[in-house]
């Protein structure tokens, strides 16, 4: 069954964003760049914290404004990049309605959620879970 | 350090000709590390000996170190510069985002100089600095609003930084503090008012790069080390929990919690007042600086209803810590929880010094009661303990100079003292006012000679309980070299710029396996010499400035109000003091 990162209770955030730091480090660095997730603030500290995370859409918007196809369906949701078909154009960042898909600026790629849960595993406070996800569930999530 | 890291860059930013430009200083990271150790060493260079802090020559110097942004708690920013409360070093650290944003925006240090003409903030994203016209932002009156003007006028949310002065800090009130991610400061020893000689009403600093590091399975795997250590401690539960708060009952219960000015070290309301009353009562949210897994800001959810119309209420986010609960709680003889969370609002409001606030205003309500103050000179305004109507009163006064009194409370407590009297009672060490702890001599011999006369220089306050908890006592001397050692430690850990709530996890031989991935290839002994040339390099500073041990004032009040871990006498501080000048003196010229 096809897995995919979930925010159960963005209200339990604190806001260290050990969850972006962990997807960096999966690929073996340090800092901020490639960060697939993100946790700002809902505008100002006191309101609590945004978190942005591909929701694994069944039909993504990013995937279809690609001119070059270099993103792909994902089973079980979402999509996957092929960085050397990837002209580096951006569309799939302005197309994303939820702000998932990011830009490594040292890149100029985009970057792509993979749903590995490393994140989460790296969350202290039990704000995501990589969840299992029925097939016929996934279109209204 | 590693080939690359751009650490050893330092931003320096020119107010007044609004120019800024980059410096290779590999040189001082590779001997001090970062944080501490390099803003100490920048300050000497920056700062021209006799320079009026509220001069354009004071610098404004920020540095981070190399843990951030790869480990977790190394989250804070080391600011120096020369106090315009003291008039000698400042040092104040703050986190929220500030020291991964620094780092991560590609700098090891800021240096600012000058001041502008006229106001303006400072924003610096993707390596330019950019020169903001801020007239608009001057002079409102929340610091909360300046915030959220920047907040949305910026790029890189969740990125960035925000750090911002109130009033209180463009009226160069001498303990005004700059405020970073709504709740955090550089608290201590008058940022504020150095941003505000500057006209500099904000600095923003984003960045999001990535960092190399020199073997990646290494650095996993210590990664996993020190993360497990900060979720699952018990150290780290305490600060999640309750946050620093939790400490409320115990050094009440240990006699050493100071309450109306110190004429007592217990509080009989204590109860209504602790960590355990506030969460139940009103903790709303917790939050965490960034990298910090463990999030032990705590911000009470304080529910007002109208006063004029039915089934209106507002809610505020107010953040309390211990040393708030002490210096605006039990120093002031209050219990009210409202009143409390109301007064320390006001206080963020303006950007002042939450823990100078609370010991000016203790004093001030001592000597009114023994009649040292002119009524006429009060404006109306009768202090009496736990009274936080008045107590409010009394901050927008000081905030607007209203009187020579005010103006003179707005100084601190050593200039309030000297001129209306009552010094045996104004509670402050080398210009600075007073921490929350009275637990014994370490805790006062630590205020006086910790390079920045605050309780986090050497930790004296829990000195002074493991020899309580020992049952042993310890002679002048020992205490002395006990504090010095752990002064000297700190300096590692600030130079890493890892919290001090971390000092359980990052013990020596973490440390050293950490800064290995990070570049750093450091042994012992490295550790041990650099920590004693940051704190000597610091002292140099001090002595350079016209700082010594001998002059300082020892306040009467502490003397006298008992003390659970061993009686506190003068001659014993004095002791002490020469120990220590002698220690650290002997280091200076090696450095």
């Amino acid at each position: 069954m096809a897995k995919r990162l979930s925010v159960i209770d963005s209200e339990r955030c604190v806001g260290c964003q050990s969850c972006m730091f962990a997807c960096v480090r999966r690929h073996g660095h340090g800092g901020l760049a490639d960060a697939r997730i993100h946790v700002r603030s809902a505008g100002g500290i006191e309101r609590g914290f945004v978190v942005i995370v591909c929701r694994a859409c069944p039909d993504p918007q990013c995937m279809k404004v690609c001119p070059v196809d270099a993103l792909k369906p994902r089973k079980g949701g979402g999509v996957t990049l092929d960085p050397e078909a990837c002209l580096g154009c951006g569309l799939c960042v302005e197309a994303c309605p939820l702000g998932a898909v990011f830009w490594d600026e040292e890149a100029n790629k985009p970057a792509i959620c993979v749903h590995c849960g490393f994140c989460a595993e790296h969350c202290p406070h039990a704000v995501l879970a990589l969840e299992e996800r029925e097939e016929a569930a996934h279109a209204e999530r | 350090m590693q080939n690359g890291d751009t650490l050893c860059n330092v931003l320096h930013i020119d107010l007044a000709k609004r120019t800024s430009w980059v410096e290779d200083r590999a040189d001082l990271f590779e001997k001090y590390i970062g944080g501490a150790g390099v803003a100490a060493e920048l300050l000497h260079e920056e700062c021209p000996k006799g320079a009026d802090p509220l001069g354009p020559d004071n610098p404004i110097i920020l540095a981070v170190g190399p843990l951030v942004g790869l480990y977790p708690l190394a989250s804070k920013t080391v600011a120096m510069f020369k106090s315009p409360h003291t008039g000698n070093l400042g040092e104040s650290h703050a986190g929220g985002r500030s020291a991964v944003a620094i780092r991560l925006a590609g700098y090891g240090a800021i240096v600012i100089k000058g001041a502008s003409t006229s106001p303006i903030y400072l924003a610096v994203h993707g390596g330019k600095a950019q020169f903001k016209d801020a007239s608009a932002l001057w002079g409102i009156r929340s610091s909360y609003t300046a915030g959220r003007v920047i907040r949305e006028r910026e790029s890189g949310a969740g990125h960035r930084t925000i750090m911002r002065i109130g009033r209180a800090g463009e009226r160069l009130l001498p303990y005004s503090c700059v405020t970073t991610e709504t709740y955090r400061h550089f608290g201590r020893l008058g940022l504020g008012a150095v941003f505000g000689s500057k006209k500099l009403k904000a600095l923003v600093v984003s960045g999001n790069r990535s960092l190399p590091v020199t073997d990646k399975k290494a650095y996993r795997a210590t990664y996993e080390e020190i993360y497990e250590a900060a979720v699952h401690s018990e150290l780290m539960k305490k600060y999640h929990d309750l946050g620093t708060a939790g400490n409320i009952l115990p050094l009440n219960k240990l006699q050493g919690l100071p309450t109306r000015n110190l004429k007592a070290a217990s509080f009989e309301k204590a109860d209504a007042i602790s960590g355990e009353a506030l969460a139940e009562h009103y903790l709303g949210r917790r939050i965490a600086c960034s990298h910090c897994p463990v999030g032990c800001i705590h911000l009470a959810a304080l529910r007002e209803p109208s006063e004029h119309e039915p089934y209106f209420y507002k809610t505020s986010m107010i953040c309390y810590d211990y040393e708030l609960i002490y210096a605006l709680g039990t120093l002031l003889g209050g219990s009210d929880v409202s009143g409390l969370l109301r007064l320390i609002d006001l206080i963020e409001t303006y950007g002042l010094d939450a823990m100078s606030t609370g010991v000016v205003l203790a004093w001030a309500t001592e000597a009114m009661e023994q009649g040292l103050i002119p009524e006429k000179e009060t404006s109306g305004v009768a202090l009496a303990w736990g009274d936080y109507p008045a107590y409010m009163q009394a901050i927008e006064r000081i905030v607007d100079q209203a009187t020579e009194f005010y103006r003179a409370l707005g100084m601190g407590v050593d200039h309030a003292s000297a001129k209306y009297g009552g010094e045996e009672f104004a509670l402050a060490f080398g210009g600075n006012e007073m921490p929350g702890y009275h637990t014994g001599p370490a805790a006062h011999l630590n205020y006086l000679t910790g390079a920045r006369h605050s309780h986090l220089d050497s930790g004296g306050y829990s000195l002074d309980q493991k020899a309580l908890a020992d049952g042993k006592t310890l002679d002048p001397k020992e205490t002395a070299e006990a504090l010095l050692k752990e002064e000297r430690w700190r300096q590692i850990l600030s130079s890493l710029v890892v919290c001090f709530f971390a000092r359980g996890i990052y013990k020596e031989a973490v440390v050293l396996k950490a800064l290995q991935t990070a570049g750093f290839d450091l042994s012992e002994e490295d550790l041990a010499r650099i920590s004693t040339q940051i704190l000597a390099r610091k002292y140099a500073f001090k002595r350079r400035e016209g700082f010594s041990l001998d002059d300082l004032r020892i306040p009467q009040r502490i003397l006298e109000t008992p003390a659970r871990g061993g009686a506190v006498s003068e001659e014993f501080l004095r002791q002490a003091m020469a120990s220590f000048g002698e220690a650290v003196e002997s280091t200076e010229d090696a450095s």
